[in-house]
């Protein structure tokens, strides 16, 4: 076999079969606008070291390679973490905020608008939107606003304009769709900030472009670290940005295998989770042809996770062309797991991870008993568990306080 | 010709636009979204928009997606709406079903295709599908006969213009915002120039939507257009009355005060 790539989409932004463009016209030109910006911002060198050292000087960035000897003793196998969690805003999103807020700059646009769901990227956006002085406002499911109540108050301190979702499920996608109204109507004045590696073209190959250091840093750091690159590089998947951002890294390696994990909620079994690969099936939503949870007429189905991140009824079109391929396979990891892995990671090396990173330490951990000792896997870290200090505190009954479960704040 | 050309060329010869008019299918229930297109047809509605309602509807307002909400949790289901479609085109007006473009995927558009033209349907409207994706959907529209509706906006390029009325037929949908549906206070300055730019690359008929809600605007947009879009106002009318006939009563008056303001 030859070594192929990264799979560049084609002019019209696909990904083999999937990707595209599914929008309103009104947004076809602005799209082409940003399409055009990026190609032109990555080829200029006065861009591109601007944005290095923000990420260098800002974001503390490139984020260190950690081997991580009780986890792996544990675990039984070597297990490399990618520490994203150790980035400015405690997490992968800030590399992509940084980028699109300063290519918003290079277009002459004041303000920026973006979608959140655990509140992460609205944080690392409100975030840039300071560094940079650009207006901001985030739009964030009203569910999501009482489960992440600490990241709307981080959002308002950093001078982020917070507006809660009522529409629809309440959650990520009804973000997304409001997120969409707001560009629609203030296009020529506002750049969308898209948070994952989604949506229509440029998006997805703009966001992995941005992401993409994930990968290479830690390409570089595993062959400097062991003078091989690991056996599996490991990561979670809702959008897909922080795994699209490590996998490319490694694409072309074909030696090294590409799992990404999805979030397994209640398991696949019960329809109550959001592995849109694993559980899903192809059509079109936010943009792109991709895999989605969807019911008989092509109706959006809620997805369910303990992890608000990963709570995305949809996927990025390069994980679908990836697992069409083969080139990456997807499983699932359910809360549990998830769970399980979280108290692991705390316990054995004294970092508490984001939920949505403890779904790919769930992945690993099957990895590991699947491959043995000899196995090295590389996992990345997307980011800390600060944020999720409550809810694991909840599952796990450490405070004494009533629970209220995802359950309790749907309609 | 087809019945859309044929509507057209009828209301060319009666010099005046035509009324389109949208509602989406199960709303507030499927027997009354039945009656409420035949009331409209019987008030003045030429042509008849068939919404499918749909979970994500990033081009719609408030109001319109409040509509496809009851409609959803109605248990409306595509099946539905084709029988609501079969109801409409019996009035004898060219019924189009305005659709998101999942839904058509999901169902496999050439079966949706070959369902819609067996229901009576003059075509489809997509307001997230771009003749740059729509390969399979110009193949089957073409196969069944059904017009190609595609939107156009005030922020498309010349050259995507050409290209978007030449893939289209019936007519083209023009958005005279940059925005999403709704009832505005005033009509879009950005329509008219929108609809000279579209008339120097095609003879195709127009219809301008987005924020047209009474005979005034109506008036307005149909002085350089070739149909007026209504939807959000005539939703309006079921949201705002709890009782069948009062709800029907507003429509019927709305539609008598649209065309009227359309008169030359």
């Amino acid at each position: 076999m030859t070594v192929s790539p990264p799979a560049q989409p084609d002019a019209r932004g696909h990904f083999g079969r999937f990707g595209g463009r599914f929008m309103p016209e009104a947004l076809i030109a602005p799209l082409d606008e940003i399409t055009e910006a990026w190609e032109d911002a990555k080829a200029d060198p006065t861009f591109t070291a601007e944005l290095a050292r923000m990420l260098r000087e800002y974001a503390n960035v490139p984020s260190p390679l950690y081997e991580a000897h009780r986890f792996s003793e544990t675990v039984g196998a070597r297990i490399l973490l990618k520490r994203e969690d150790l980035n400015h805003t405690g997490a992968h999103k800030i590399r992509n905020v940084i980028g699109q807020a300063l290519l918003a700059k290079r277009l002459g646009k004041p303000r920026a608008i973006a979608e959140t769901g655990a509140g992460q990227h609205g944080v690392a956006s409100a975030t840039a939107c300071a560094y940079l002085d650009l207006d901001c406002t985030v739009y964030m499911g009203e569910v999501d606003t009482e489960r992440q109540a600490l990241n709307v108050a981080r959002m308002r301190m950093l001078g982020a304009e917070v507006v809660p979702v009522t529409t629809g499920s309440r959650t990520l996608k009804d973000a997304i769709n409001e997120a969409l109204r707001d560009w629609v109507s203030t296009v020529d004045t506002t750049h969308y900030l898209f948070g994952t590696a989604a949506g229509p073209h440029p998006f997805p190959a703009m966001v992995r472009d941005l992401t993409r250091g994930i990968g290479d840093e830690a390409r570089a750091q595993s062959l400097e670290l062991l003078g091989r690159l690991p056996d599996v590089a490991v990561a979670c998947v809702g959008g897909g940005s922080n795994a699209i951002g490590l996998f490319t890294g490694f694409v072309a390696d074909e030696e090294v295998r590409l799992v990404g994990i999805e979030a397994g909620g209640d398991g696949i079994e019960t329809g109550r989770h959001a592995a849109t690969i694993t559980g899903g099936d192809i059509g079109v939503l936010h943009g792109a042809r991709s895999y989605l949870l969807q019911d008989e007429d092509g109706q959006t189905l809620e997805s369910h996770s303990i992890s608000a991140g990963l709570d995305y009824p949809g996927v990025g079109p390069e994980h679908a062309h990836l697992a069409a391929t083969g080139r990456a396979e997807y499983r699932p990891a359910t809360d549990a797991e998830a769970m399980a892995a979280f108290e692991l990671l705390c316990r054995t090396e004294g970092i508490i991870p984001a939920i949505e990173s403890a779904h790919a330490l769930a992945g690993a951990i099957v990895l590991a008993e699947e491959l043995g000792s000899d196995a090295t896997i590389l996992v990345n870290l997307s980011g800390r568990g600060d944020k999720d200090v409550h809810t694991a505190a909840q599952y796990f009954g450490l405070i004494e306080e009533p629970v209220v479960l995802d359950e309790g704040t749907e309609e | 010709m087809s019945a859309i050309d044929a509507l057209f060329e009828r209301t060319r010869v009666e010099d005046r636009a035509a009324l389109v008019g949208y509602l989406p299918a199960g709303f507030p229930s499927k027997e009354l979204s039945i009656r409420a297109i035949e009331t409209m047809v019987e008030a003045g509605v030429d042509l008849v928009e068939v919404g499918l309602p749909y979970s994500d509807p990033v081009m719609d307002g408030p109001t319109i997606q409040a509509a496809a909400d009851i409609a959803l949790a109605g248990g409306t289901r595509v099946g539905d709406v084709l029988d609501v479609v079969k109801a409409s085109a019996a009035t004898g007006a060219p019924t189009v079903v305005m659709t998101y473009w999942n839904p058509v995927e999901r169902y496999g558009v050439e079966r949706f295709a070959a369902d819609l033209a067996a229901a009576g349907g003059a075509g489809l409207i997509t307001p997230d599908m771009i003749p740059d994706e729509a390969e399979e959907w110009l193949e089957a529209s073409g196969e069944h006969g059904l017009s190609r509706i595609f939107l156009v906006a005030p922020s498309s390029t010349d050259e995507r213009l050409a290209m978007t009325a030449e893939a289209a037929s019936g007519f083209i949908y023009a958005t005279a915002v940059m925005g999403v549906t709704g009832q505005r206070d005033q009509t879009s300055a950005l329509a008219e120039p929108l609809v000279s730019r579209l008339r120097k690359v095609t003879d195709k008929p127009v219809g301008v939507g987005l924020g047209v809600s009474n005979g005034a605007q109506a008036r307005e947009v149909a002085a350089f257009s070739d149909a007026v879009i209504v939807g959000s106002a005539l939703v309006r009318c079921l949201l705002d009355h709890a009782g069948p006939d009062d709800a029907l009563s507003a429509l019927r008056d709305l539609v008598v005060d649209l065309r009227a303001g359309m008169e030359r």
